[in-house]
């Protein structure tokens, strides 16, 4: 998978290498913005400092 | 991240063996993927235990202490820019800046709209650089946020008022707001700041509820039918930390309102 998406990316190994960076902070920009808050959520339903919810 | 790693093995096979990767390509393929997803799904959930412990509780933290520092400094020169005048007509009844008031002269002012800034919070036992901007409502949009962290109960006394102002925040996660509730000794002061001045409560008694225990909020708490005559600070968060099986709750009593910073916080104010 990760293989093949090394080919696939074109250029000299820098240019991959940045392009990969570039993803990386997107996927990781992507987890602590959407899916970590949404799990967090999830695993802390009852997790709240409120009485009466 | 593990791609650059993960590459020179597969390129280099590729070459010599073009022939035989047709044939147990497929195969040999479908486990490598099914195996980096396997080894990508551990670093997420390892990335998330990293985001709850470091990012959502210390980073979070230092956010919400700037969003209040922010807050404050504003509210600060408003007042000062609109000072002279107000405080010349207010100041007759009044026993000079800085000391505190009657309760009669308290300002109180009225419920905002949901999300909207209700007041600061200092407690000095939470920390000096602990502050809190409190924002109406305590749903996740309020408690869940970078700029707030700690909600009014909807309905409650405002700060100053008789009754019960109630506020509550999560004690670990999302800025570790209320983390440090138990070290609260009796006496010790939390100061709440508006655009009229500072409200100074003294902390007074703990007490563990049950989740549904919604009459801690009441006027004079457990008691629906009393009249209220007091000035309360009442906090929630969940106890023990990490979980939430029970609520702790902290009651404090109103001593004194000022227009100015009290000394205990000055330096720490604007």
């Amino acid at each position: 998978m990760y293989g093949a998406l090394w080919r696939v990316l074109p250029g000299p190994w820098w240019v991959r290498v940045l392009i990969l960076l570039v993803l990386l902070v997107l996927v990781l920009w992507a987890l602590v913005t959407w899916v970590f808050p949404w799990v967090d959520s999830l695993l802390n339903a009852n997790e709240q400092g409120t009485v009466g919810t | 991240m593990s791609a650059p790693v993960s590459t020179p093995g597969p390129a280099a096979d590729e070459s010599p063996r073009r022939g035989r990767r047709n044939r147990g390509g497929a195969r040999v393929s479908i486990v490598g993927v099914f195996g980096e997803l396997l080894v990508t799904a551990g670093v997420i959930v390892l990335l998330f235990i990293g985001w709850q412990n470091w990012w959502n509780s210390w980073v979070l933290n230092a956010q919400q202490n700037g969003a209040a520092s922010q807050l404050s400094k504003e509210w600060l020169q408003e007042s000062g820019e609109s000072g002279d005048g107000s405080t010349a007509s207010s100041a007759p009844s009044g026993s000079g800046s800085g000391q505190a008031q009657t309760s009669s002269t308290i300002p109180v002012s009225d419920e905002p709209s949901h999300a909207q800034a209700v007041g600061i919070m200092y407690v000095p036992r939470f920390g000096t650089e602990w502050r809190r901007t409190i924002r109406e409502g305590t749903g996740d949009d309020v408690l869940n946020s970078y700029d707030a962290g700690v909600g009014h109960y909807d309905g409650t006394a405002m700060p100053g008022g008789v009754g019960n102002f109630a506020v509550a925040a999560h004690d670990t996660g999302w800025g570790n707001t209320f983390l440090h509730m138990q070290n609260l000794r009796v006496g010790d002061k939390i100061y709440v700041q508006t655009k009229d001045g500072f409200y100074t409560y003294a902390f007074r008694n703990y007490e563990y509820v049950q989740p549904t225990a919604v009459d801690v909020l009441l006027p004079v708490p457990h008691e629906a039918k009393a009249k209220a005559s007091d000035r309360l600070l009442t906090m929630t968060t969940c106890n023990p930390p990490y979980h939430s099986v029970e609520r702790l709750i902290a009651y404090g009593v109103l001593e004194s309102f000022s227009k100015t910073p009290p000394a205990a916080i000055a330096s720490e104010v604007g």
